[in-house]
């Protein structure tokens, strides 16, 4: 499924290096201010949280199946087959249904601009299809954010999981989610105590829409079909009465 | 007679405050964007607009359907009479709604790139092209109406001509995109409270909205009359209140069925505020239906207004538990509207029912149009 971003709790020091690489990737500004920002915004496409003495990060999960790539009614985000999931911003008209759909709240919109687009981290598709690392990935110093080959990240996580089975919480996250996601996460504790949603199925969601939404054409030709039956069927009467004029109805008619 | 001019000064004083309130609601829409002009936020990135101007508008506008198929397609002729008004409340609410749209989305103008730009994975696609064709149905719908008023008899006999696969057309979309508004929110299962997520979302849409459908012909035809003395019989209103009622009740049963099924039922008794709005929207639903029952007060025409009023409040807090209330507890955020999401949305109930108004006294939209139609029926029939 190709690409992968691995980010491993239990080796960050909460440095904001992959924060500050970010913002220099994309030409956002970066100062302390903004890395206090512990959310990701249109102005911050990753953010690193802390949640007691441990941390977590924020960025896109680049789902295989992503809920954002389904919702959008302009199609405006595409799977790639390397692993990212990128957005083209000359489609977006605004909806920003992808923003409520997303099950880990990614998409962020430019909310201050007069015509805003949505903002989310795009796993550097740009630096990755020439054979780099992310930008975040690059500038950690300590290994915590890795990127790659996902299988080859996933072998990697379980090994450290192995290794060192005292310091993990033994599950890698992003394996099974919504049907797998091209970002990973190791961690020292249960995830739902670094903010990361254990609540979703194993299952991807688009799923949900389209076991309805493929149904479409069933549904309109069965009902164009019995509508028609009926209107033929209320209006023959009509039709036959006007005919027969005067003449008794051969019982036809109730 | 003073009274009565006295107090349509004061309905045009509110009305002009409004609209005002409504402009400057637009300059800050316009000036500081949705983030100076709304409390959206990345969390919560639907609100008003999109709640109410949106789901609610479309919802209220499915008594054009409903009477058309039932005047078109079942042939009972005698609804025929109120067939414009629930066709005129259709297209009132969906152009409002589009009006709403170009304000709420970030682009406006790349509202047309859905008729380009293709993802049948999405359901908010397939809205928009049922919605845009339903529009045009609509229009096609309408159009005697105002072909009559300006005596264009040869688009008049264009239109009739083409008019039944019009209205079976025009029925097929918004069976699809009645229910499809539901759908939007299939995909949200882990962030909408359990009282209103169910794999029956499209279902229950599709019935609250034909109730609201009907809830809003009774109440427009009752404005109407009340507004402009026209009168709509009453044996009609009668039998639109009968549907309705079994409709509210077929509706009601769905809804309990399927929490018991879910197992959602438990939720009643936790003491929460998504509780309490369930109860007051299942309250506005069933009060009337309960009353609704008596045949006296289906008879009675001040027991029926309040009843539809009652239903359309239902529905629109229906609409917006599922849209906004019910998604705050997930997103640990309380959305209250900002002022120009308020005003905007006021003024735009307001140039409804200011056209409504307009078009009731200068189209031909009452009973004659059943003498007048007389031939249609051979027409379409042929
Ligand atoms: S995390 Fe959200 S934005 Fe990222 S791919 Fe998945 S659905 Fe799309
Ligand atoms: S806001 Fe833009 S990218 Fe998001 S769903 Fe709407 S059109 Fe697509």
């Amino acid at each position: 499924m190709g690409l992968a971003i691995l980010y491993d709790s239990t080796m960050c020091i909460g440095c904001r290096e992959c924060e500050k690489a970010c913002a220099a990737r994309w030409k956002l500004p970066y100062n302390d201010k903004i890395a206090a920002e512990e959310q990701i915004s249109a102005h911050k496409l990753t953010a690193i949280q802390t949640h007691g003495e441990r941390y977590s990060r924020r960025l896109c999960m680049h789902c295989a199946d992503p809920t954002c790539a389904s919702v959008c009614p302009v199609g405006a985000f595409t799977k790639t087959a390397l692993g990212p999931v990128v957005y083209d911003q000359t489609k977006c008209i605004g909806c920003r249904y992808c923003m409520l759909a997303c099950p880990f709240q990614v998409p962020t919109y430019q909310w201050t601009s007069r015509l805003p687009i949505v903002r989310k981290c795009d796993m550097c598709y740009e630096r990755v299809s020439h054979g780099k690392p992310t930008a975040c990935a690059e500038a950690c110093p300590t290994g915590a954010t890795i990127s790659g080959d996902r299988d080859q990240l996933i072998q990697e996580a379980r090994r450290r999981i192995n290794e060192k089975p005292g310091q993990y919480y033994a599950r890698i996250y992003g394996v099974e989610e919504v049907g797998g996601t091209s970002t990973l996460f190791l961690s020292a504790v249960p995830f739902g105590q670094l903010g990361i949603p254990t609540n979703l199925p194993k299952t991807p969601l688009p799923m949900l829409t389209w076991r309805v939404l493929s149904r479409t054409p069933d549904i309109a030709s069965i009902a164009g079909v019995l509508l028609g039956g009926v209107y033929w069927i209320t209006h023959r009467r009509e039709l036959v009465a006007a005919e027969e004029g005067k003449d008794k109805p051969k019982g036809v008619r109730k | 007679m003073k009274a009565a001019l006295g107090r349509l000064t004061l309905w045009r004083v509110l009305f002009a405050l409004i609209m005002f309130g409504g402009l400057c609601g637009l300059y800050v829409r316009g000036m500081y964007g949705l983030g100076g002009s709304t409390n959206l936020t990345d969390r919560f990135p639907w609100g008003l607009w999109k709640g109410f101007n949106v789901l609610t508008g479309i919802g209220l506008g499915a008594g054009g359907f409903t009477i058309a198929a039932t005047v078109h397609i079942f042939n009972l002729k005698r609804y025929k009479p109120i067939l414009r008004i629930a066709l005129l409340t259709a297209f009132l609410g969906y152009s409002l709604m589009a009006v709403a749209l170009m304000i709420d989305i970030g682009q406006p103008q790349r509202i047309w790139h859905p008729i380009v730009m293709w993802n049948e994975h999405s359901v908010l696609f397939e809205v928009a092209w049922c919605v845009m064709l339903y529009l045009t149905v609509l229009s096609l719908e309408f159009a005697p109406a105002v072909c009559e008023r300006f005596r264009w008899r040869a688009v008049l006999k264009f239109v009739r001509m083409i008019s039944a696969p019009v209205v079976i057309f025009g029925v097929v979309l918004s069976t699809l995109h009645q229910s499809s508004l539901g759908t939007l929110f299939l995909i949200v299962p882990e962030k909408l409270y359990g009282l209103w997520y169910t794999p029956l979302l499209p279902v229950l849409f599709f019935v609250s909205a034909v109730c609201a459908g009907l809830a809003m012909v009774i109440f427009a035809s009752w404005q109407s009359h009340n507004a402009l003395g026209k009168q709509v019989p009453a044996a009609l209103l009668e039998g639109v209140a009968r549907v309705l009622t079994v409709m509210l009740l077929f509706y009601l049963a769905i809804r309990f069925v399927d929490l018991f099924r879910r197992d959602a039922e438990r939720l009643l008794v936790v003491n929460r505020m998504e509780t309490w709005l369930f109860g007051l929207e299942t309250a506005l639903l069933a009060v009337p239906m309960l009353l609704l029952l008596r045949p006296r007060n289906r008879a009675n025409p001040a027991a029926l207004y309040l009843c539809s009023l009652m239903v359309l409040f239902g529905f629109v807090a229906n609409r917006l538990n599922v849209s906004i209330t019910g998604l705050e507890a997930s997103q640990a955020t309380h959305y209250i509207p900002r002022w120009p999401e308020v005003m905007i949305t006021l003024s735009l109930i307001s140039i409804g029912f200011a056209v409504f108004r307009m078009a009731a006294l200068h189209l031909p939209l009452f009973v004659e149009t059943v003498h007048a139609e007389e031939p249609e029926a051979e027409l379409v029939a042929v």
